[in-house]
């Protein structure tokens, strides 16, 4: 097979140039600072707060999602219903939608004055922008297309034998989900709550506009960031993106080994 | 005699209650609760997008697109996408041909390292290029010196972009050739062709709808990259706004229906990019 020098050392050459390099500038500039301002910085009351938000509000979006997720998947892959096919291409819609658009939207419709903002203050009192809740709402519309992408495919290689063999034994159906279907596809759900939590960890423009920003209530650890560069700053900003950089390698660690044993569970391994 | 002749009773398919059927209320509840949700997160959104972008009526609405600022805006969107999608496309086929077609050691660890931009914050991969190109950055008195731009300015736009874009069309690529193997190839070379003759004929046929597939995410991210670009850009109005921030920087000025003229760009952008999605799955018969 021809090209392998040229293909690998072209690969290597742009991969170091457009990744590597820039991505290890942070690392670099993080040794100009001593442990103990670093320390200074990420333990800053702002900032923990700001981690507080920002991984508060990640985890709750994903775990909703996960719920929510797993009943579309479920949905797509065992019930037969007319416009099936527009809906599971809609899926999609929140990793095609730039962030933007999906952050002004949803600010305009969950502020108090908007749809589903008006709808919520006046019936139950609940205000969601300008809130933490807002960040919650906005981080679940990022992340169901993760779990139902994630669920969906092993869902569809679940062999139903297993069901009618625990049914035919005379399990109700409730008993099939619990000790057959659901042990086998939690891997899968595990796997897509982790990918959508690493996305909303880092998740900057569907949050800002609906957040409201306020420091130590609704301020996401991008933002801070971003506000610590603008104030030429850049020991704290390159100290709490170096953090949130470790994090994210740390959740994509998690996310290979889940895969694994997601695999592993269905076999495909 | 009717009493007598009773027929056998015909069941109809979906009477015949299977193992794995859920009972009838199950079966509505969930897919009464998907579609709400969807509905709800979904389809709302791009309604509300529509409506809001002419809320003034058709001429309001392209007056917001073509005044100077949205239209500088567009072109800058654009010519950032025609540079970075090329590039991002040529990478994602030589590492896909270095991935798939030879063995060599660390190669996973190459295909992680592909992946990693995914996994970094955009504001992070915004940061990064300030880090290395800002006023104080690494080349930042360099920079000044030879009096070059990169942050606030179109380079630092382009570089961001490559970065939170450069997986793409090389993830859409490896687990595809992985799967099809080199057997063809391998024939063809066999035969006598060339090297280059054996990719244009034999290998660019097969991965061509998932080459499109990835060019088109790579460009739909390009254009609507926004977390990473707004750290670099400095929101210059009709000089370093992208589309996407042309849209923040209108809504934060309360003109709604700029900000959804322009929304309304890249929500259509998203919707193409679905449906071209749907036909290329249908295409291949498989999920991609």
């Amino acid at each position: 097979m021809p090209g392998f020098g040229q293909t690998l050392g072209f690969t290597l050459f742009y991969l170091a140039l457009v990744v590597l390099i820039p991505l290890s500038t942070l690392i670099f500039m993080s040794f100009k600072l001593s442990l103990s301002a670093y320390i200074d910085i990420i333990t800053n009351t702002r900032v923990l707060a700001a981690f507080r938000v920002s991984f508060g509000a990640a985890l709750v979006a994903a775990a909703i999602a996960s719920f929510f997720g797993f009943i579309i998947a479920w949905v797509l892959v065992r019930y037969p219903f007319s416009g099936k096919k527009l809906v599971d291409a809609f899926i999609d819609l929140p990793f095609a939608l730039p962030t933007a658009v999906a952050g002004i939207v949803m600010a305009t419709i969950f502020q108090p004055s908007g749809f589903l903002g008006k709808l919520l203050i006046d019936g139950l009192g609940v205000q969601v922008a300008y809130r933490p809740l807002g960040i919650v709402v906005a981080l679940i519309f990022i992340s169901i297309p993760f779990v139902v992408r994630t669920v969906e495919p092993v869902l569809k290689e679940f062999d139903s034998a297993m069901e009618e063999a625990a049914s035919s034994l005379g399990a109700t159906r409730l008993q099939v989900f619990n000790k057959i279907i659901l042990p086998n596809i939690f891997p899968s759900v595990l796997t897509g709550f982790a990918l959508a939590f690493a996305r909303g960890v880092g998740e900057y423009g569907s949050v800002i506009f609906i957040a409201g920003n306020q420091p130590y209530v609704s301020e996401i650890v991008p933002l801070l960031i971003i506000t610590k560069l603008e104030q030429y700053e850049y020991e704290a900003a390159t100290a709490i993106a170096l953090t949130m950089l470790l994090v994210s390698f740390l959740l994509l660690l998690v996310i290979n080994l889940l895969n694994r044993w997601m695999r592993q569970r269905s076999g495909q391994l | 005699m009717n009493a007598i002749v009773q027929p056998v009773k015909q069941f109809k398919k979906e009477q015949i209650q299977h193992a794995t059927d859920d009972p009838r209320w199950v079966r509505y509840t969930l897919i009464s609760v998907s579609l709400s949700f969807i509905l709800l997160f979904l389809f709302l959104p791009l309604g509300l997008v529509i409506s809001k972008a002419f809320a003034s009526g058709w001429q309001a609405y392209w007056d917001a697109l073509s005044e100077p600022d949205a239209q500088a805006a567009i072109r800058l969107t654009v010519l950032a996408a025609f540079i970075t999608v090329p590039l991002n496309t040529v990478f994602g086929l030589a590492s896909a041909w270095a991935i798939t077609r030879f063995e060599f050691p660390g190669k996973s660890l190459l295909t992680t390292l592909i992946d990693l931009p995914f996994s970094v914050s955009p504001v992070i991969s915004g940061v990064i290029f300030v880090l290395l190109f800002g006023a104080q950055g690494w080349f930042g008195e360099w920079l000044i010196a030879h009096d070059i731009k990169v942050i606030f300015a179109v380079p630092g736009i382009v570089l961001a972009t490559l970065f939170v874009t450069f997986p793409f069309v090389a993830r859409e690529l490896i687990p595809l050739m992985q799967e099809m193997g080199s057997e063809e190839e391998e024939a063809a070379l066999s035969l006598g062709a060339s090297g280059w003759t054996t990719f244009i004929k034999v290998s660019l046929p097969n991965i061509k709808w998932a080459l499109l597939y990835g060019v088109l995410l790579c460009n739909a991210r390009a254009m609507g990259e926004f977390g990473a670009v707004s750290v670099v850009s400095g929101h210059i109005r009709g000089l370093t706004n992208t589309l996407p921030l042309h849209v923040e920087t209108s809504y934060n000025e309360y003109n709604s229906v700029a900000a959804f003229a322009g929304a309304s760009i890249l929500a259509g952008l998203a919707i193409v990019t679905l449906v071209l999605k749907s036909f290329l799955e249908w295409k291949q018969g498989r999920r991609l």
